[in-house]
């Protein structure tokens, strides 16, 4: 199954991005090869082989329930582009 | 034709932990816009989170008390979506290895039991909060939720009635407020609920076209909604029209649903396994070491209440509603054997008065020593059930005890022939009309009597006492 225009438009509105025309075919030709060279893997046969939830051999890793101030929290929200109030200014989605 | 409603809830339950589910920032409601955030819950590059070892006991602990088999192996999965309240992009959720799978939980409708099957239980972190103003250009966001652990409860589409979701909800909330795990505050938003609709013709397997519905913020909401949506899909279908899959809106203001901008319909999140998380590896000791700590849950309080308490469904019902108020009514139990009475008092003046002034059972100043030793003053004889009323709201209002009020206030009842035999006597002289009515057959001019002695002795004479000598004296 190949790639077309249309998964490129279905996928640009899933990432709320909108492409010009030339931008759509240069992804859909991109895209096209990226998936087939991936499509290598379908070679292996896989029947027997348990599907891996993380690539470490790794398991319950957790933390108390303790609450602590962060030492960058204003750091970290000053990194906005916008803010008012306090808010993270966003364009306006009602 | 006759259609069937087929209903499934997916209730969110906030957790009540101390820090979110994957960073250390703190959970507390009501602080000041993004002051409870760090660069984990914000979503910033090369950050990683670690599961709240709390959040994960609570949400095994909802899962046993629905009874929900347990995962021995669960993992995160990133749930994809752009939308400004997720500072990631994806929101970690549990995809295809929830930490809760099927359970079951049973409930009381009209008396009647009915039992609602539970498809999963999972954990996922909660999404900020939207700030629309009403002029400006921009929305705002404050992330302080963001992170703050949620348990998700699928319902299997077992719901036949807007009525039996309202029930259903109910039995959930009062199950996780058993555990003490989250407030289930609707209004608040640590309780919330969306709903599945869909009608099928009586007796087709198949189901209908689904529809979701949101923004319901009370039970009571999400029983209307549901009963609205219903009879538009019923209305929809017989005009020949069909149903469309979608999103829809619940306006409690205009009692409708509306539909949501299909736009935003693209529901494909590709799920893939959050690789900054590993997996949750729990053994049978673990869950046995929960199993433990499981109180004794409200169905069981209640079948139980209605044997030991000899009470009726419905009253058993009211009083394991709420934990804090079965406890109450168990600890009065243990002082008196009349389990009747502390019942009504219980269900009437108490729960009213803790109502009407917004606080907890255990805030009330009558406490469960307090109403037995008044309801032993009623037995007694010493004050009747209608000045045991003005005992009680003593009580309330200044925590004496009965014993004292009663003395204080001169409120002993009089059970003493000789202290009535004045006042009997100088009503029926007062009242010969009345008399001569109710001996001509008029049972009611008897009661207008009785009355009138209870009144000229401020209600303190025994009406048991009353009724006898007034029958005596008019003979």
């Amino acid at each position: 199954m190949s790639f077309t225009e249309k998964d490129v438009d279905y996928v640009a509105n899933l990432s709320r991005i909108s492409l010009s025309d030339e931008e759509k075919k240069n992804f859909t030709v991109q895209l096209e090869q990226i998936l087939k060279y991936v499509e290598k893997l379908n070679r292996l046969n896989t029947d027997n082989i348990e599907p891996t939830a993380h690539i470490l051999p790794v398991s319950n890793v957790f933390r108390d329930d303790v609450a602590k101030i962060c030492p960058t929290t204003r750091f970290a929200v000053e990194q906005s582009a916008l803010l008012v109030d306090g808010l993270f200014g966003v364009p306006r989605v009602i | 034709m006759e259609f069937e409603p087929v209903i499934g809830l997916e209730v969110h339950v906030q957790l009540k932990t101390k820090s979110k589910l994957f960073c250390s920032c703190a959970t507390e409601f009501g602080a000041a816009p993004n002051s409870q955030v760090c660069p984990v819950c914000l979503g910033h590059p090369g950050v990683l989170p670690v599961l709240n070892k709390q959040a994960l006991d609570y949400a095994v602990l909802c899962g046993l008390a629905l009874n929900c088999s347990i995962s021995k192996f669960s993992k995160f999965d990133r749930k994809n979506y752009f939308y400004p309240d997720l500072p990631k992009n994806y929101q970690v959720s549990q995809f295809d290895k929830p930490i809760c799978g099927k359970g079951k939980i049973t409930f009381l409708i009209n008396g009647n039991e009915k039992t609602i099957g539970i498809t999963r239980a999972h954990l996922e972190e909660d999404a900020g909060k939207l700030v629309h103003s009403e002029t400006g250009a921009e929305s705002g966001v404050d992330f302080n939720r963001t992170g703050i652990p949620l348990l998700e409860i699928v319902s299997e589409p077992d719901l036949r009635t807007p009525e039996e979701a309202y029930m259903y909800l109910h039995m959930i909330k009062n199950i996780i407020e058993y555990l003490g795990v989250s407030d289930c505050n609707m209004e608040e938003g640590s309780l919330r609920c969306d709903a599945n609709v869909s009608i099928r013709p009586k007796g087709q397997e198949k189901f209908g076209t689904k529809v979701e519905i949101k923004n319901m913020n009370s039970f009571r909401n999400v029983q209307k909604a549901l009963a609205y949506e219903l009879e538009r899909q019923e209305d929809e279908i017989l005009g020949g029209g069909i149903i469309v899959q979608e999103t829809r809106l619940w306006d409690a203001d205009k009692n409708q649903t509306f539909s949501m901008r299909t736009k935003e319909e693209a529901h494909d999140y590709r799920y893939f396994p959050e690789p900054d998380l590993v997996p949750v590896k729990l053994d049978e000791n673990y869950i046995k070491s929960l199993e433990n700590q499981l109180p004794e849950l409200p169905f069981d309080r209640m079948n139980r209440f209605t044997k030991e308490y000899t009470l009726t469904g419905y009253d058993a019902q009211v009083l394991t509603s709420s934990r804090e108020i079965a406890d109450y009514y168990e600890e009065c139990a243990n002082l008196t054997d009349d389990y009747k009475a502390v019942s009504n008092w219980v269900q009437s003046e108490l729960l009213r008065e803790i109502n009407e002034k917004k606080i907890s059972i255990k805030e009330s100043k009558v406490t469960p020593s307090k109403l037995t030793d008044m309801l032993k003053l009623i037995q007694k004889g010493v004050i009747s059930g209608k000045i045991a009323k003005i005992v009680f709201h003593e009580i309330m209002r200044s925590g004496k005890d009965a014993e004292q009020i009663v003395k204080e206030k001169g409120l002993v009842q009089i059970s003493n022939p000789d202290e009535l035999k004045n006042i009997v006597e100088k009503v029926i002289k007062d009242n010969k009309k009345i008399v001569d009515d109710y001996k001509g057959g008029k049972e009611k001019s008897f009661m207008f009597l009785v009355g009138q002695v209870m009144k000229a002795t401020q209600g303190k004479a025994n009406p048991q006492l009353v009724t006898k000598m007034l029958k005596e004296a008019i003979g």
